[in-house]
């Protein structure tokens, strides 16, 4: 019972990102081909909002609903985020979506993008099982 | 404006993104991420002998209830939310897609692309199989996709972060204006 306030969080989440049109193949070939400022400012003013709501967080010393300390994970630098990086781009480009929108064109009917997920799914899999021959 | 039926501007939606940054950290300590989902459903389903997906994946399962919150916040949309009119592109991308071949612009995705009439087609196994491989692999090998990186990552400012998103964009656009055109010609035309 305790996981579905998250199952509610991801619903608000995916409300926003059909809503914005962020999940829109479309709108990341706009993006990509710099003819819209529209996904620039999504991403943007989220980070900027992001940033504050951290900063925020870090200079009152708010804790947790349950009174944990806020723990920040880090994200150690690897050559995986440039090279994974990369290859992730030159996906997002054909799917028209990061995994996020992969889950909101599914429940907003596009059924095939199953197909994408399990592909994706499949990738995450490889990845695993080379991860050590990879660079890092 | 509508808020229920019409898309919501930039200014909107992307705070409200932001948000669920400091609500997912105040709620439960959780830090927003979307592709660490892929690797929980390979830890649960076939982990094989493979280490990187040997963990007690259950107790990362809120995040499996979050992409599942998703989904069912899409299906919320299409039910009570959707106005069913085409995205309002720039002139200049329908123009540059339609001399690429995408010929159905009425819905969120080019129907002539996403469906399941093309899924043993070559379309399929570039848009479907490849893209989505290459973005389960891609993510995965970064540590991380947009929301982990891009949103959350630079929300708490780590430079990382900040190289993947440069390196997410530059894969994108190589992709959408010197790759994708020549495959779509071939494929659609």
């Amino acid at each position: 019972m305790k996981n579905l306030k998250y199952l509610l969080i991801g619903m608000l989440f995916g409300i926003i990102l059909v809503k914005s049109e962020v999940i829109s193949w479309f709108r990341i070939q706009e993006m990509f081909r710099l003819e819209s400022f529209h996904m620039y400012g999504v991403i943007g003013s989220a980070v900027i909002t992001g940033i504050l709501g951290v900063l925020l967080i870090r200079k009152l010393g708010i804790r947790t609903i349950s009174g944990e300390a806020i723990v920040l994970p880090k994200k150690p630098f690897t050559k995986g985020n440039i090279f994974g990086g990369l290859i992730f781009g030159l996906g997002w480009a054909i799917t028209g979506a990061c995994p996020g929108p992969l889950f909101a064109q599914i429940g907003s009917g596009f059924t095939v993008v199953i197909v994408t997920l399990l592909s994706a799914v499949a990738g995450t899999w490889v990845y695993g099982l080379l991860k050590e021959k990879l660079p890092h | 404006m509508n808020p229920i039926q019409e898309p919501w501007p930039w200014y909107v939606a992307g705070p409200l993104i932001g948000l669920t940054v400091p609500l997912l950290l105040i709620i439960g300590n959780k830090a927003l991420g979307v592709s660490s989902s892929l690797r929980h459903i390979c830890a649960a389903c076939f982990p094989g002998k493979i280490p990187f997906f040997n963990y007690d994946w259950k107790k990362e399962s809120w995040n499996l209830f979050f992409v599942g919150g998703i989904a069912l916040g899409a299906v919320f949309c299409l039910a009570f939310m959707h106005n069913g009119e085409p995205v309002q592109l720039n002139e200049a991308t329908i123009t540059a897609l339609k001399a690429q071949g995408v010929q159905e612009f009425d819905e969120l995705m080019p129907g002539d692309i996403f469906n399941w009439g093309n899924i043993t087609s070559p379309i399929g196994l570039l848009f479907f199989v490849t893209g989505g491989f290459m973005v389960g692999f891609g993510t995965r090998y970064a540590n991380g996709c947009t929301s982990g990186h891009s949103i959350m990552g630079l929300s708490t400012l780590q430079w990382p972060s900040l190289v993947a998103t440069i390196c997410f964009m530059a894969g994108g656009f190589v992709m959408t204006n010197f790759i994708l055109p020549h495959l779509m010609k071939w494929l659609l035309l």
